[in-house]
């Protein structure tokens, strides 16, 4: 069978997108295969390990879940798109960087992503909030104590960062 | 795992959606938050012709409440359910379970009423819309618009009243009556995971703080939610025996995450707990 192609537009990362796509294209492939953006991961493919995480108008979403074509006209932010403006890393990358929250790294991009968004929700999360927000990602290298002092370090760069005087 | 391939159509209005579905039903599945869908894509444990993706009918992300309950429309996420405070004035189980539902992130693309009709037997809110007696909306171009109640909607594991040619467009939980407290809680083996057994119960007393109404609904101890009634067995306010008397009406089976035995050994104990809180809240 040959498969119908959809035209689709997305905004990653601030920038504008396009590609045609066939209708099963998960959102993690078309970053990955048609955008060369392959610092999202795949790992379970079903919704478990949080590898694939991505923001979809801002909101932590998997990418595995989700088709291309149903991103259409959306705005995506991968780990790619955590960073500063100047390229440096964000808050969070340059938190897991001083914290040694990764090893491995596979899981790194699900994890960056997922923090982003959370400490734009709570900015000064308690060690057990830190913990009930990464719930939903899968590391296994690091035993996921750096990972909690990565949650609390980055809000503090972030609070840093963003604060007036600074 | 990939999904194999299928024909996508992204309708902008119900109309649309519904008629795709008439004319398509057979080989179409509706695609919402393809939290459960999309696994199953992946995973090819499922291969539908057709998609027919409603996350373009904007018209259904309400979640809508007023004194005699709340209505969340099929584009609701979980998540929105979660966050709307009146809906949690108005019936505070909704936003007690919805928390137990899988992740955050998971929360933010599922939707409320997806799981309804994926009518998972380990899903939390179809265990709420049976204890509270709620209702789903369907919509389809042979019959309209139909009603169908909790206690008819789940009809075995993963099947509900949901026609291949209907999208279901609403749900409906009303607010319970008089002065009821409720409660949720479950046991999963790590936060955010399926639960082994959970418990929903709502308790209503009168103005001397006495139990008149007692109830608990089930989740992962049948083939569909499982709803007790406990009223008279709560009537003195003894948790224990009322948990014990749900316990021995509950046929729970074996399986690779808990046997039977354990199972009902859980719901004991969650219900004890569960009747004493939800009494708590509102004993005089
Ligand atoms: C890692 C993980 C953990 C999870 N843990 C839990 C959990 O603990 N508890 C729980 O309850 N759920 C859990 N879920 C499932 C989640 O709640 C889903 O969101 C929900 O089951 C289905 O909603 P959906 O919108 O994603 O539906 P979809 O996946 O899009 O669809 C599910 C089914 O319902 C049908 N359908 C959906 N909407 C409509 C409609 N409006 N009209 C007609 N048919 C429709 C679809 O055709 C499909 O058959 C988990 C999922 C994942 C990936
Ligand atoms: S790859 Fe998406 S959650 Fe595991
Ligand atoms: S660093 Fe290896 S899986 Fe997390």
């Amino acid at each position: 069978m040959t498969e119908q192609l959809h035209q689709v537009t997305l905004t990653v990362n601030g920038v504008t997108r396009r590609g045609a796509v066939p209708a099963r294209r998960l959102l993690a492939d078309f970053l990955r295969r048609d955008l060369a953006l392959t610092g999202t991961h795949l790992g379970c493919e079903h919704g478990v390990c949080g590898a694939c995480t991505v923001l979809l108008d801002g909101v932590p979403v998997r990418s595995c879940l989700l088709f291309a074509v149903s991103a259409d006209g959306h705005e995506v932010t991968t780990v790619e798109g955590c960073c500063q403006t100047s390229g440096d890393l964000g808050p969070v990358q340059q938190a897991f960087l001083e914290c040694h929250g990764l090893q491995c790294g596979f899981c790194t991009p699900g994890f960056i992503t997922t923090i982003t968004a959370y400490l734009e929700e709570n900015p000064k999360p308690t060690e057990e909030e830190a913990r009930e927000a990464i719930g939903g990602n899968l590391c296994r290298c690091t035993g996921y104590q750096n990972i909690v002092a990565a949650v609390l370090r980055a809000a503090e760069l972030k609070r840093e960062r963003e604060a007036p005087h600074a | 795992m990939k999904p194999p391939p299928v024909v996508y159509h992204g309708p902008d209005t119900l109309e649309e959606a519904v008629r795709l579905l008439a004319e398509h039903g057979a080989e179409a599945k509706v695609l919402a938050g393809g939290q459960s869908l999309v696994p199953m894509l992946n995973m090819r444990l499922t291969a539908p012709r057709r998609l027919v993706d409603v996350n373009r009918l904007d018209e259904l992300a309400y979640v809508r409440s007023d004194r005699h309950g709340v209505r969340v429309g099929a584009l609701a996420r979980h998540a929105d359910v979660e966050r709307a405070t009146h809906a949690f004035e108005t019936v505070p189980l909704l936003r007690q379970a919805v928390r137990t539902v899988a992740h955050p992130t998971i929360r933010n693309r599922g939707t409320t009423v997806g799981s309804l009709v994926h009518a998972d037997p380990a899903g939390e809110m179809p265990a709420v819309l049976a204890l509270l007696d709620g209702e789903v909306l369907l919509r389809s171009e042979r019959d309209g618009e139909r009603t169908v109640a909790a206690a008819d909607f789940f009809v075995g594991p993963m099947e509900s009243a949901c026609r291949e040619d209907e999208v279901a467009v609403e749900a409906y939980f009303p607010r319970p009556a008089g002065r009821t407290g409720t409660d949720w809680r479950e046991l999963s083996r790590r936060s955010g995971d399926y639960a082994l057994c959970g418990v929903g119960t709502l308790v209503r007393v009168d103005d001397a703080g006495a139990v008149v109404a007692a109830r608990a609904a089930y989740i992962a101890m049948g083939s569909v939610p499982q709803v007790v009634d406990l009223t008279e067995a709560a009537a003195d306010g003894d948790w224990s025996a009322a948990a014990e008397s749900a316990a021995d009406q509950l046929d729970p089976e074996d399986d690779i995450h808990a046997s039977a035995e354990y199972r009902r050994h859980l719901a004991r104990v969650l219900t004890a707990r569960s009747l004493k809180a939800s009494y708590e809240a509102v004993a005089p």
